[in-house]
């Protein structure tokens, strides 16, 4: 098997478990506790916040430890936009159809259960979100702008710095999701003007089951759970000790190892998009074709059934995503294809193919090899 | 797979037997707002097939042919109902879907045999495949298989044909499978548990007019509600007063029309079979004495089969005559154990 996922998860870099590994059986203390056993793992957690604030460039106390991704976009969404309204009556929140369940998702709950109203901008061809329509649509009872750093699906890159200037000169908080970008992208956080930013190790050679939220000083937010107060009030829960620390060696790693990891892939990309679009017909290059992830291919193929193709994908020893993946046979275009303005018979056919420390040309190869016949296959079974 | 113990079992016998087995789910259609109901392919039993895949560390797919199953398999049970026969979708069914569509895709796939969970038996004979019934007489579901050509049975096969009901059940403890202990249900799978004519009235309302009960010489006898609410050899429901009990003996959808009759009329000594498939490819003889099975359920009766001109119709003529034959089921041959193919009941 050649595994091309690694915008879905990665595989944890043998370095990063081995500086886990100690704070399972042997520090296994509670940060919380008086003892030495607490005090620690207390250090191993104060040490790893050090880490991740050094690599973010922010203070430490800026940091939040959570289990996911999912969740630090929710502590953001949910928190900010509670204590906005609390703090001066914002009830708007501007967001858009290409984030991340995480976030869209936490929009429309909001929007549903607590009142606030939701701005879906638009979203251009590629899958961008142009700073001027924030410009247009933000105002004094915004409470928050969340625009995520990189796509998932489409790997279009955002221009984060400059939406985050244009909500820092309305006082608009603005936070933005990072989990598929920190892998690939610089995550400095006052070069991104960014107030509140979404991480998870696992798209880094990190663990699953960690994330942090980044939040900025001075930035308005409720927690999301509430209990022994850990993590500076946001969010309690006895602290999850040896995936903070793996979280925290694997961002460390990747900031020194960034540009040699892009420079690996890159050309890879390259020669995959190229090939692609040059030998199979009715194909596309989905998001952007130069502000895209280092790691990122995505497509859509005409009267494909997308759901299909990985499985045959899988079954020839490929894996594989797509927008509209489903494993109950029951496949629909994602938002994020919808929302590029591609038919059905174009939206359900879609590729994502993700590359990572692991790949090789001659794996680029294999997988170049095969695909053109599979899409083929896949287009004489199509049923209707 | 289907999340039931016989297919579940099948994947694992395989499996044991050294194959390189992946496991494939079909999603089948059903109306708009219980699309979650196909008996075939709940949630549940999907979940359950999932885990039984990954129990068996095997690769799963589910392969969505909703589409092509409303396009087929419920237009072919409309289509049936409104020609005033009683069709059987499930032949259709294994004809179009799962050893059509289905195994099309799994050949695309790379694999060289598709197997499914019905008790039935294969046999490479001289030039060809054999199909068998079941060693399990009480299980044998070679009548629906009746349908498969000769390139179908190359692909085909049926593991647990080769044992007894009660050794699936315990081969799958000892796999330690989790299947569902539901009860075979004979419900059509589409239907999610809705009766049939519910069904048929709010997607062919047309077909269930009501119209005239009359007896075999012609003479009325009252009004029936809709064809579709009557089987062959039904004796309750017809409102008719009669000294006699009175039985369902068929239906003319031209006239819409229901023909009702005595005990001693219900008996057919001979029905007219057309579209038949010879699973050997060509009839045994012009002429022959056969096994033959009307319904899923019913006894074989034994029969004289004459091919007609057409080539693909045969006159079955039954040594005695038999009750409850059907137009729109299937009527197939059987020389021992062995099937010979078979066809719809006109």
């Amino acid at each position: 098997m050649i595994y091309l996922d690694y915008a879905a998860t990665t595989p944890v870099d043998p370095r990063i478990l081995d500086a886990m590994l100690p704070y399972f059986s042997e520090t296994f203390g509670n940060p919380s506790s008086v003892h030495r056993y607490g005090q620690r793992a207390e250090a191993a957690v104060d040490a790893a916040r050090e880490t991740v604030a050094a690599a973010l460039h922010c203070q430490p106390d800026e940091i939040i430890f959570t289990s996911c991704g999912s969740e630090s976009d929710n502590l953001a969404l949910r928190g900010v936009a509670l204590a906005m309204r609390e703090q001066n009556g914002a009830n708007w929140i501007i967001t858009n159809r290409a984030e991340h369940p995480a976030v869209s998702k936490t929009a429309e709950h909001l929007e549903k259960h607590y009142d606030f109203k939701v701005e879906w901008l638009d979203v251009d061809e590629h899958g961008m979100i142009l700073p001027q329509a924030i410009e247009k649509a933000i105002c004094g009872s915004t409470a928050i702008v969340s625009v995520m750093y990189a796509n998932n699906e489409i790997g279009t890159v955002n221009r984060i710095h400059e939406i985050a200037a244009i909500c820092r000169a309305h006082g608009v908080p603005f936070h933005t999701d990072a989990v598929q970008a920190a892998a690939y992208l610089p995550v400095d956080v006052d070069v991104l003007g960014v107030d509140l930013m979404s991480l998870g190790s696992h798209k880094f050679y990190g663990p699953k089951g960690v994330g942090v939220l980044y939040v900025r000083k001075g930035t308005p937010i409720f927690p999301a759970l509430t209990g022994g107060g850990q993590e500076f009030g946001l969010r309690s829960g006895t602290s999850n000790v040896p995936y903070i620390v793996g979280f925290a060696q694997a961002l460390k790693l990747t900031v020194a190892e960034r540009e040699a990891r892009a420079a690996h892939v890159r050309p890879l990309r390259d020669r995959i998009i190229g090939t692609v679009l040059e030998e199979i017909p009715d194909s596309r290059l989905t998001g952007h074709p130069d502000n895209r992830l280092p790691n990122h291919c995505s497509f859509v193929f005409r009267d494909v059934d997308g759901n299909t193709l990985l499985q045959m994908l899988d079954a020839a020893g490929f894996a594989c995503s797509s927008g509209s993946a489903c494993k109950t046979g029951n496949p629909e275009p994602s938002e994020v294809i919808k929302a590029l303005g591609f038919s059905r018979d174009w939206g359900l056919g879609s590729l994502r193919v993700t590359l990572g420390v692991g790949m090789t040309p001659e794996h680029v190869d294999a997988f170049l090899q095969e695909l053109p016949s599979l899409v083929e296959r896949v287009r004489k079974l199509n049923q209707r | 797979m289907s999340g039931g113990v016989d297919s579940s079992v099948a994947a694992a016998l395989l499996k044991e037997q050294g194959h390189d087995v992946m496991g494939m789910m079909l999603r089948l259609w059903s109306e708009p707002g219980k699309e979650d109901s196909n008996r075939c392919c709940t949630p549940d039993s999907m979940a359950l097939a999932r885990r039984v895949a990954a129990i068996l560390d095997i690769p799963f797919y589910v392969i969505d042919a909703k589409d092509i199953f409303r396009n087929t398999v419920v237009n072919y049970f409309l289509d049936g109902y409104a020609r005033g026969v009683t069709p059987n979708p499930c032949l259709e069914c294994n004809r179009r879907i799962r050893w059509g569509f289905l195994l099309e895709h799994a050949l695309a796939m790379g694999v060289d045999f598709m197997a499914t969970g019905h008790y039935a038996r294969i046999e490479t004979g001289v030039g060809k495949v054999n199909l068998l019934r079941a060693v399990d007489a009480s299980k044998d579901q070679s009548y629906v298989l009746h349908v498969l050509t000769q390139n179908q049975l190359q692909r085909a096969l049926f593991p647990v044909g080769e044992h007894p009901k009660s050794e699936i059940r315990s081969l799958a403890d000892k796999y330690g499978l989790p299947v569902a202990r539901r009860p075979d249900s004979q419900d059509l799978c589409f239907l999610a548990g809705e009766d049939y004519r519910d069904f048929i009235s709010r997607y062919a309302p047309q077909i269930v007019a009501p119209g005239e009960i009359v007896s075999r010489d012609g003479s009325l006898l009252g009004r029936h509600t809709g064809l579709v609410n009557y089987t062959i050899g039904q004796r309750k429901g017809l409102g008719i007063p009669s000294p006699v009990p009175l039985y369902v003996l068929g239906k003319d959808a031209e006239t819409n029309t229901l023909i009702v009759g005595t005990a001693d009329q219900l008996g057919c000594g001979e029905i007219t079979v057309r579209d038949v498939n010879w699973i050997s490819g060509k009839p045994a003889a012009d002429v022959f004495q056969a096994a033959v099975k009307v319904r899923y359920t019913a006894q074989e009766a034994s029969a004289a089969v004459t091919l007609l001109d057409d080539g693909n119709s045969a006159r079955v003529r039954f040594d005695e005559p038999q009750r409850g034959v059907t137009p729109g089921q299937a009527a197939v041959f059987y020389d021992g154990d062995l099937v010979l193919g078979g066809g719809i009941i006109a």
